[in-house]
């Protein structure tokens, strides 16, 4: 509607290309042949076949707990593939399906709180692993179907209203649950309310006690390959075609006699069960469940794995993983914070500006920029230099030269923060010459923010706020994602 | 019957109900316009209340106003809406328009992301902590009383100030040229913008308004209820949405219904029901679940109509 006369698909690769069939549309781009180191690993992906790709990912993953420590097994490994299970089966409900499900993450949380009343010292059940997992896994895609039967006449967006507040009522419940009182039975402590439940056991799986973080992430690689194999061959079947079909146009695949309703009540059902799963091994790992694990925070970085890696690949939801859980981990340590940051920074710098003069420019500029204001504030108001950087070692020691570091910055921070979003949104507006010009204060300024605000809250607000951030860039720069393909509007 | 009770719970639920009717008017408005599910419309409102928060620090704080209280809460309502406002129309142009043509997830997706980035931000800069209006000592602890029903300041100015608001919004939408833009926009985009409406312009004023509704909603929730906090954003909007969607979504009349039942359903269900206090949310959802069942359009929504 609001394209200029004139202006071809070709111009703009966000579009949707008009009147091109979708076959043409895949091979066309195979055929011109993808250029430069990236597309030759392109061009080797595209022959590899899916045992292969499998391979890739699965024989690194298997190395991955032999040459690092437990701790890192657990925060890089453990819990990044705990996340990329959950995607596994948010993808079917989002990505095959098309549906909106945004209550998704109670169902994680019902998988952990019902092996936890299967299988813990709370409870009083000990029940074996071998059980526990099945009955989990049906009774979360019974709740599924639950879910799925008020849903199935809603179009999209009152769906995704109807699962975020399921997802927020499922919150409030587990967290009150203890002081509920039934008819008949009286009162029971189902869930431990606000404390959760604690006391899990570990996984026993025919007589294997899972216990160490090294079996578990074994046990959870070897869950998710498995769980991975099975939705490949669920998107290649009858079922996945119809699901795609019912994706791409709702409406079309109701014409096509194609049984709507059940579709989307066996995508939820696929997705619940996933994610039932997921949680169960989430619960035995933390042994505990607790409400505050299940919020809209876990919800929104599952949702960045699927987008992100592209909805609907399944390759996209490791990298995806990868990415979203690896990111903000790296973040946590403020010293490799510090580093992740400025390399960050480099290189969007290094991708995104051409010709390379003008990214000398741009470095330079910067670098004399901030030297030259430490310089001035230094003589003038010396306290604007006189703080610290929040992380330590040679890159912070080197920064704190460079940067103006107020000795109390939170009030300055804090408006230069807003000015930086402005000055960000503003940059977007700007075209070619001054858009480089802008570019020198604007990195700067980051920088400051960076050093002065953001790099204190790197375990908490930070991470979430670049989350969010990406989320909007991403949509904005891709939206069918790093793994996705564009989409064909065939008129 | 303990009528004592029933009228302070209708008071309340009314108090209530006015403030989610205000959010949900947002939303109306802006899926009306836009198709668009916008879930940065709650963090909108939350920034709101902190605008007017703000404000009422540059005025001299709660305790000593630089002037009379009804010209310092008169200025916190301006400041409150022109910053939602202001907000509003930022998040649209870099967040939503983009993303114009592209399928429908993309810009829900970029909502989620805007609400998470402005929830965070807020927590950044303002702290975890509660921010305290103290309303008691900026207007008194006055209460007016007709029988069995009391009313304190601030609940009589949200409800008064809301229903002016509501009766401004539809005289603009139903008399001025741009109201006319507005609905000819929101019944068809591209046939409007071959009239020469400039639609981008009026999707904007949309959001403006919108916005500026919820920022004003977010200054009358810090003045009743006095504490204001990062996260309220998220369960105000999730009530707002739902009594759009109640009320029948793309309706204003059926926002503003749907937000006295939503804020009276949650007093009585705290009130009467049992446990109410604790699971009044769950009282709300089943609610929203009982009236999409009977009436999936909501009650003063037309059924769509889809043509092929």
């Amino acid at each position: 509607m609001a394209d200029e006369p004139g202006a071809s698909p070709m111009d703009a690769p966000d579009q949707p290309r008009i009147g091109v069939d979708e076959w043409v549309a895949s091979v066309e781009g195979k055929r011109e042949g993808y250029e430069g180191l990236t597309g030759r690993l392109q061009r080797m992906w595209d022959t590899l076949p899916v045992g292969g790709r499998l391979l890739v990912f699965a024989v690194p993953a298997a190395i991955f707990p032999l040459v690092t420590t437990e701790g890192n097994v657990f925060r890089y490994g453990l819990i990044t593939l705990i996340y990329a299970l959950l995607a596994l089966g948010l993808n079917v409900v989002v990505g095959f399906a098309g549906l909106l499900d945004l209550g998704y993450i109670a169902f994680f949380g019902f998988g952990a709180y019902m092996y936890g009343i299967l299988a813990s010292g709370h409870s009083g059940h000990h029940w074996p692993a071998e059980f526990a997992i099945p009955v989990v896994i049906l009774a979360g895609a019974a709740l599924g179907l639950l879910l799925g039967l008020p849903s199935r006449r809603l179009l999209g967006d009152y769906l995704a209203i109807v699962t975020l507040f399921f997802g927020q009522a499922f919150v409030v419940f587990v967290n009150n649950a203890n002081r509920i009182n039934f008819p008949f039975v009286g009162h029971v402590d189902l869930t431990g309310g606000a404390n959760g439940l604690d006391n899990i056991d570990p996984l026993d799986l025919f007589g294997w006690k899972v216990t160490s973080t090294r079996e578990y992430y074994f046990f959870t690689l070897g869950a998710f390959v498995l769980v991975m194999m099975l939705l490949y061959f669920v998107n290649e079947s009858r079922t996945g075609r119809a699901w795609r079909a019912l994706r791409e146009d709702p409406l079309a695949a109701e014409v096509m006699s194609m049984p709507v309703n059940r579709l989307k009540l066996l995508a939820f059902v696929f997705g619940a069960a996933t994610a039932a799963f997921a949680g169960t091994i989430y619960g035995a790992v933390q042994t505990g469940a607790f409400p505050g694990d299940f919020d809209v925070g876990l919800l929104i970085t599952i949702y960045a794995i699927v987008i992100l890696g592209g909805a609907g690949s399944l390759a996209g939801i490791v990298v995806g993983a990868i990415v979203v859980n690896g990111v903000p981990e790296l973040l946590r340590d403020p010293n490799q914070a510090e580093w992740v940051f400025y390399v960050a920074v480099a290189v969007v710098l290094f991708a995104r500006l051409r010709p390379w003069p003008r990214l000398a420019g741009v470095v330079a500029g910067t670098i004399g920029l901030g030297f030259a204001l430490h310089a001035i504030a230094d003589a003038a108001w010396p306290r604007l230099t006189d703080g610290k950087s929040g992380g330590e070692g040679a890159l912070a020691h080197a920064v704190e030269s460079w940067v103006l570091l107020p000795s109390r910055p939170t009030q300055i921070a804090n408006f230069a923060f807003v000015i930086l979003i402005g000055a960000l949104l503003a940059l977007t507006l700007l075209k070619d010459v001054w858009r480089t010009v802008a570019l020198v204060p604007t990195v700067y300024l980051a920088v400051f923010v960076w050093e002065n605000l953001l790099i204190q809250q790197t375990a908490g607000a930070t991470r979430f706020i670049l989350l969010g951030a990406l989320l909007v860039v991403l949509m904005n720069a891709r939206p069918q994602g790093l793994f996705g393909t564009a989409r064909v509007e065939i008129v | 019957m303990n009528w004592g009770l029933f009228w302070d719970l209708t008071v309340s639920g009314v108090t209530l109900g006015s403030v989610y009717a205000l959010i949900a008017l947002g939303y109306s408005m802006v899926y009306g316009i836009l198709k668009l599910l916008n879930f940065a419309h709650g963090d909108v409102y939350m920034i709101g209340a902190f605008v007017g928060y703000f404000a009422l620090q540059g005025l001299g704080g709660a305790l000593h106003p630089s002037a009379a209280a009804w010209i310092v809460v008169t200025l916190m309502f301006i400041a409150g809406m022109l910053g939602g406002g202001m907000l509003g129309v930022v998040i649209e142009r870099f967040a939503y328009r983009p993303l114009r043509n592209a399928p429908r997830i993309a810009p829900l997706i970029s909502a989620l992301g805007v609400s998470f980035f402005l929830q965070n931000s807020a927590l950044l800069l303002f702290g975890a902590s509660f921010r305290d209006y103290g309303t008691f000592d900026l207007i008194g602890a006055k209460t007016y009383h007709f029988g069995n029903v009391y009313l304190s300041v601030p609940q009589v100015l949200t409800i008064v100030s809301s229903l002016a608001l509501m009766v401004v919004l539809t005289v603009l939408v139903a008399r001025t040229r741009i109201g006319k833009a507005m609905r000819a926009t929101s019944f068809d985009r591209e046939a409007a913008s071959m009239m020469g409406i400039d639609v981008d312009r009026v999707i904007a004023s949309t959001f403006f308004i919108g916005s500026a509704l919820a920022g004003a909603a977010g200054v009358m929730f810090g003045l009743v209820f006095g504490q204001i906090y990062h996260f309220m954003g998220f369960l105000a909007g999730l009530k707002g949405f739902t009594a759009a969607v109640i009320g029948g979504i793309g309706s204003i009349p059926g926002a503003m219904l749907g937000g006295l039942l939503v804020g009276l359903a949650e007093s009585y269900a705290t009130g009467y029901l049992p446990q109410g206090s604790t699971f009044q949310n769950l009282y709300v959802f089943a609610l929203l679940i009982l009236i999409i069942l009977i009436r999936p359009s909501g009650i003063l929504g037309k059924a769509d109509v889809k043509k092929v």
